[in-house]
């Protein structure tokens, strides 16, 4: 019996739901070697936020630049980082993408455009606002992208950079992941307002998305990042979402009602992805295929990471300055 | 061979480096159009346009963000701070993110950027327009700091600064944008990190830097009237600083004196005097002794600010006690 290729729209539903199923794996992983003591310092999970990461990657090409926040697992992940690296990183390990000197809130890859994770709120923004500003005075046809909390919105120079950005007609693409929470406190608690009526107070144009239908988030990051890219200017992409985990893996979340949670968790856009691919046509048996090939892909990479050998005091000193370099004559 | 002023000096040095490199763009407020508050950026926009010349909202704490995004997207930006005290609201950028990003990312990514911003009093801008806070950048691991005395140095450690691949921090001061000083046709290159002995002498060495190099000369020639030599050295760069250089002179007067118009406590000079301390112990015939802005506030009024700055008087004092 002949294998006949899946539909376009199936094979999309299941490259969303492969890639949100590798970020998903990869973070139940660290929340376990986190919880085993095998993660030193502490990490932030975006368990139940994929469909942002990943649909908002759909939409991206290699060298379209991306900064992303302390929740920022999915964002590498999505944007192509290699997972041995990634993981090595985390642990902590020589071989890391940052040799062992950034961890969880740090990881970066220059390679693909990740410009860093960041571990100060709302830090992204400018970074991404001037990455842009490369983007179009070089020329280059890429554009950036930030990643951010519904928290970074009370942040200053959010307000700065979402100005600044639509003042100078920038290509950047602001993704506010709004998850309900800022740190242990909800939203509402923090914000006079909301993100679409801020970015229209900078006269930014902005899209609203369920940001737990990854479909969804794809077509409203392509949209976005088809007029960026047509030199449009900026836009700012409001994903809404819940987290599930606390705020940093640890936290026993005793701020929050029950109820919150298992709203969040009846709403897990990888199984409503897997629904989705399913009414579309695929058969469980690939979905099943593609849950045991991450795993052991994980498997692998925390294997690789075990073993990595420590980081050297000397080379992390030598790397605060670049080599010398002499003013031309 | 020319006579410019300091000012202009950084003037020719931002053109000559925009000139050779076409990613080395400038952005601050009222640089572009109005030529910058004060004059330093005059001639850039029609010069190299719109795109490379920019004025910026009063957004400190964007354009240096952007800064970084921007050097790490392969342009080289110099930012302009209208006054060193506006550096408060440029922090996170420049200290969690410009200073760590190559350490922190593994050597994966440079942050080559300057950082231009005036320091220092003189014109009576009072307590929030004439702050020295060197003492806070050069104590960021990641960052460079310069601090140009002369016009010669005003030039060519602003082309250090641009070509170097990390971010550096150019304070100058803006009770010298006028001074005049000679600038060679084809200046040479000076370094960052080498200090330059501004006069010789063997009796004491007087540290300094920026504008209080030539509060120095005079105090040395007022004390030698009276028979004492000094060696006056201008540390150029702050971080990193020559202390092979500073070392050098102690072991030939035995007499350290540090001067610098920031406030005395936990400044450069401590920086120096714990460092001398350790490494020239042998060397010194008298304790170490510092000259800095007492421990408040710069002062509006002339009277007040000129009682608070740092004069030759106070240094031939400060010599003066490590010779009793």
């Amino acid at each position: 019996m002949g294998r006949t290729d899946p539909p376009s729209a199936t094979s999309q539903l299941l490259e969303l739901y492969r890639a949100m199923r590798l970020v998903r794996e990869a973070e139940e992983r660290l929340g376990a070697l986190f919880a085993d003591g095998e993660i030193p310092g502490f990490i932030h999970l975006s368990i139940g936020q994929e469909a942002v990461s990943v649909g908002v990657a759909a939409a991206l090409q290699q060298h379209d630049t991306l900064a992303s926040n302390h929740r920022g697992h999915g964002h590498a992940i999505a944007k192509g980082l290699d997972l041995d690296r990634f993981f090595l990183e985390i642990l902590g390990k020589r071989d890391g993408y940052c040799r062992g000197r950034g961890g969880s809130m740090h990881v970066a890859d220059m390679t693909v455009g990740m410009l860093g994770a960041n571990g100060i709120v709302g830090a992204g923004l400018p970074i991404a606002v001037g990455s842009a500003l490369a983007h179009k005075l070089r020329r280059t046809g890429h554009i950036a992208v930030v990643f951010f909390g519904d928290g970074a919105m009370a942040e200053g120079v959010l307000h700065e950079s979402l100005n600044l950005a639509q003042l100078w007609t920038l290509p950047v693409l602001f993704v506010c992941e709004n998850n309900g929470w800022s740190e242990f406190t909800e939203a509402a608690r923090q914000l006079a307002t909301d993100p679409q009526r801020m970015a229209a107070a900078y006269s930014m144009r902005a899209l609203q998305v369920d940001g737990n239908d990854v479909v969804a988030v794809a077509a409203a990051a392509r949209m976005a990042v088809a007029q960026i890219r047509a030199g449009e200017g900026p836009c700012l992409l409001e994903c809404k979402t819940r987290r599930v985990r606390g705020h940093y893996e640890g936290d026993a979340q005793k701020y929050r009602d029950a109820g919150d949670i298992a709203t969040a968790l009846r709403n897990d856009p990888l199984v409503r992805c897997e629904v989705q691919a399913i009414a579309a046509g695929a058969p469980q048996e690939t979905i099943d295929a593609i849950k045991a090939e991450i795993a052991d892909r994980v498997d692998a990479a925390v294997a690789t990471a075990r073993s990595g050998a420590p980081p050297a005091p000397v080379d992390a000193f030598a790397d605060v300055y670049s080599p010398t370099h002499e003013l031309p004559s | 061979m020319s006579e410019v002023r300091f000012g202009q000096a950084i003037n020719r040095a931002l053109i000559d480096a925009m000139t050779a490199d076409p990613s080395v763009i400038l952005l601050g407020e009222d640089v572009a159009r109005p030529g910058g508050p004060f004059g330093v950026t005059r001639g850039l926009l029609d010069k190299f346009g719109p795109e490379r010349v920019r004025d910026t909202p009063i957004s400190e704490a964007a354009i240096t963000g952007a800064a970084v995004g921007a050097a790490m997207t392969g342009l080289r930006p110099i930012v302009e701070i209208m006054f060193m005290d506006f550096v408060t609201l440029t922090m996170d950028a420049l200290v969690n993110q410009a200073a760590k990003a190559r350490f922190m990312f593994g050597g994966q990514s440079s942050v080559p950027m300057v950082v231009r911003m005036p320091h220092g009093g003189g014109i009576n801008a009072g307590p929030q327009h004439s702050q020295c806070l060197e003492a806070w950048l050069a104590h960021v691991p990641g960052l460079k700091v310069v601090c140009p005395a002369t016009v010669a140095d005003a030039y060519s450690l602003t082309r250090a600064a641009i070509v170097d691949d990390d971010p550096v921090i150019v304070i100058e001061h803006k009770a010298l944008y006028a001074a005049k000083g000679e600038l060679a046709d084809s200046p040479t290159a000076t370094p960052i990190g080498r200090a330059r002995i501004a006069r010789e002498g063997r009796d004491a060495t007087i540290v300094t830097y920026g504008a209080m190099v030539s509060v120095a000369l005079a105090a040395a020639v007022e004390l030698a009237q009276d028979g004492v030599e000094a060696d006056v050295i201008d540390l150029r760069s702050l971080q990193p600083w020559d202390e092979a250089t500073v070392l050098a002179s102690l072991t030939r007067t035995h007499r350290l004196i540090i001067c610098h118009e920031a406030v005395e406590a936990f400044g450069i000079g401590a920086e120096i005097a714990a460092r001398m301390a350790d490494v020239g112990f042998d060397e010194l015939d008298a304790p170490i002794v510092r000259v800095g802005a007492p421990f408040m506030p710069p002062p509006f009024a002339k009277t007040l600010e000129d009682w608070y700055r740092p004069d030759a008087a106070k240094i031939v004092a400060a010599v003066k006690k490590t010779m009793s």
